[in-house]
């Protein structure tokens, strides 16, 4: 039986060991040492359920979708329609018209910037993100800047890591266009209280662009509760496949947005006069999609619904608790990002040992974090860091292994320290 | 693979007590390496008399693998000619990324310590990056990146 068998049935907390039989991959062995995957902010690692629902389709159910007529077409229409409705419902979504499939949060934000920031914005017009931001809500931005002479603006953060609200509603003027903002940073696990900053923005009649990649994983995420405009995020960081995300757009903004690719499955008829593009969600998918990714996604929102999102956010925040308590009695230990709401992420450095030093070191015990910049310098600029270690953390994770990590870090800090 | 053939003794002393770690005002040459992997950062600093290197240091940031490599180098290319720094960064290159590499490992001294570096693929950037930024500096490169 599976743990989505197991407690589906019912309340209480979640069984960990149960979990862990779900993900093959965390019965392996790394450098002759259990694997203690702590990096899950990163990308996440597959329940079965979402590797086996993949494998049946290719063996049992693959044709290109919404072209033939033929029996197994119709099949793989089923499906990929089937896992967009999932999606849907996962994020209570109006309509499946709102949920376009990309290849992830960074492609979703592209899609945003050159098909709604390239018609809509001209030179004078603002752009408003955080200083907390991954480099894919940054980038995308200075490149739509460049190609319309709109400016960014960067709402600045606090020495533990939250976004200075203050600062953030007066940086909001008649200028600015678009508020593009992490729900959870990624470098810092901090919790951005998104809800205020949306019903700033929206005083004012600015759209909001959030950043889920790091939120969906771990939280119940309502597009129409929190009332934002767009919603990104990515599969791979929600136990799904690589290769395909979600882009969420109110309806009445994607409506008007022209499309961004051109191609197959994106239009209704073509000539060489005229080319009549399709509608809503099509108008934003050309060519042929990744299907057997998006059904995977499907399964992985299956995976996640049977145990509840409550119940996941409250293991990860238990996790989160024990490891704050272990990596506090360790000398030289800074915790770097100190929000009192954050997702399960430690960021942190340990005196005299370089970040990249620590990622090898805790590499030869089994234990995986990443260390880096976390495609997030600006974080690190603000806090003259040229890198920090990052330990976060996914409900099949166990007190355990954040033993392992600690241990380990005592043994960096005798090797190197 | 073990861990102590990565950190050797050597390298973790020069890692605790880089050598050479300081800037040259008046060097005739230098050039900025960066690593964005990791985020090492590292200026190489030379001073030449005609075609030989008078002094050599380095500043900047990086790992343990990193500073002990540059800390190394300053130490082993001081006083040599320019086509023999030339060689050895041939040679040093091979060390660390060729797995069959024939190499005269006493020639090389204490930069023979880096030779575990090859066993960990992660790493040998950051060993590298210091020498590719000395190359850079010496054909009057101003910048090198090792991505």
């Amino acid at each position: 039986m599976s743990a989505v068998e197991a407690f589906a049935r019912g309340p209480g907390p979640l069984d960990v060991t149960a979990i862990r039989r779900d993900f093959p991959i965390l019965e392996r062995t790394v450098r002759g040492n259990p694997l203690s995957y702590l990096d899950n902010a990163a990308s996440s690692q597959r329940p079965r359920a979402v590797i086996d629902a993949m494998s049946r389709y290719y063996e049992q159910s693959h044709a290109n979708v919404h072209r033939g007529v033929h029996w197994l077409s119709q099949e793989a229409t089923d499906l990929f329609e089937g896992a967009r409705e999932k999606v849907r419902r996962f994020i209570n979504a109006r309509s499946t018209k709102e949920i376009i499939f990309v290849r992830g949060t960074t492609e979703a934000i592209n899609l945003v910037a050159q098909s709604y920031g390239r018609t809509q914005f001209g030179p004078g017009d603002e752009i408003l993100v955080s200083w907390l931001e991954h480099h894919a809500n940054i980038v995308p931005w200075q490149m739509l800047c460049q190609q319309t002479g709109a400016t960014l603006k960067v709402a600045p953060i606090t020495q533990s890591g939250e976004v200075d609200f203050d600062a953030f509603a007066a940086l909001l003027s008649a200028r600015t266009k678009l508020v593009a903002l992490a729900h959870v940073s990624n470098a810092l696990g901090t919790v951005i209280p998104v809800h205020r900053f949306i019903a700033a923005a929206k005083a004012r009649g600015v759209p909001v662009l959030l950043d889920g990649a790091q939120a969906v994983p771990h939280m119940k995420v309502d597009v129409q509760a929190l009332d934002c405009d767009f919603y990104a995020f990515s599969s791979h960081k929600m136990c799904g496949p690589t290769g395909i995300g979600v882009l969420y757009g109110r309806e009445s903004l994607l409506a008007a947005m022209p499309p961004w690719q051109g191609g197959g499955d994106m239009i209704l008829a073509v000539s060489f006069e005229k080319t009549v593009y399709n509608s809503l969600p099509y108008k934003f998918e050309a060519g042929t999609p990744a299907i057997a990714e998006a059904i995977g996604l499907g399964a992985a929102i299956d995976y996640l619904e049977a145990l509840g999102m409550e119940r996941i956010a409250a293991a990860e925040h238990e996790l989160l608790v024990y490891a704050n308590e272990r990596l506090a009695t360790i000398p030289g230990l800074r915790f770097v990002g100190t929000a009192p709401e954050k997702a399960a992420v430690v960021s942190f450095t340990l005196d005299k040992v370089h970040p990249h030093d620590l990622g090898t070191i805790l590499d030869s015990e089994g234990v995986a974090i990443r260390t880096g910049h976390h495609c997030a310098m600006p974080v690190m600029d603000f806090y003259g860091l040229p890198a920090t270690a990052r330990a976060s953390f996914a409900f099949y994770n166990t007190r355990a292994e954040i033993d392992r990590l600690v241990e380990a870090l005592h043994t960096a800090r005798e090797m190197l320290g | 693979m073990d861990l102590k053939d990565l950190y050797r003794d050597i390298i973790v002393d020069h890692n605790r007590h880089p050598r050479n770690f300081r800037e040259i005002p008046d060097a005739d040459r230098r050039a900025d390496g960066f690593n964005p992997l990791c985020g090492d950062k590292l200026t190489v600093f030379v001073k030449l008399d005609g075609d030989r290197i008078s002094d050599v240091s380095f500043s900047g940031s990086g790992c343990a693998i990193s500073v002990a490599s540059a800390s190394l180098l300053t130490e082993s290319i001081k006083g040599r000619t320019l086509p023999e720094a030339e060689a050895l960064f041939k040679q040093m290159h091979q060390l660390l990324t060729q797995e069959d590499a024939v190499i005269d490992l006493p020639s090389l001294g204490k930069l023979g310590a880096l030779s575990g570096v090859r066993e960990f693929p992660a790493r040998v950037k950051c060993a590298s990056l210091c020498w590719h930024t000395l190359d850079a500096a010496l054909h009057q490169q101003q910048q090198v990146s090792t991505e």
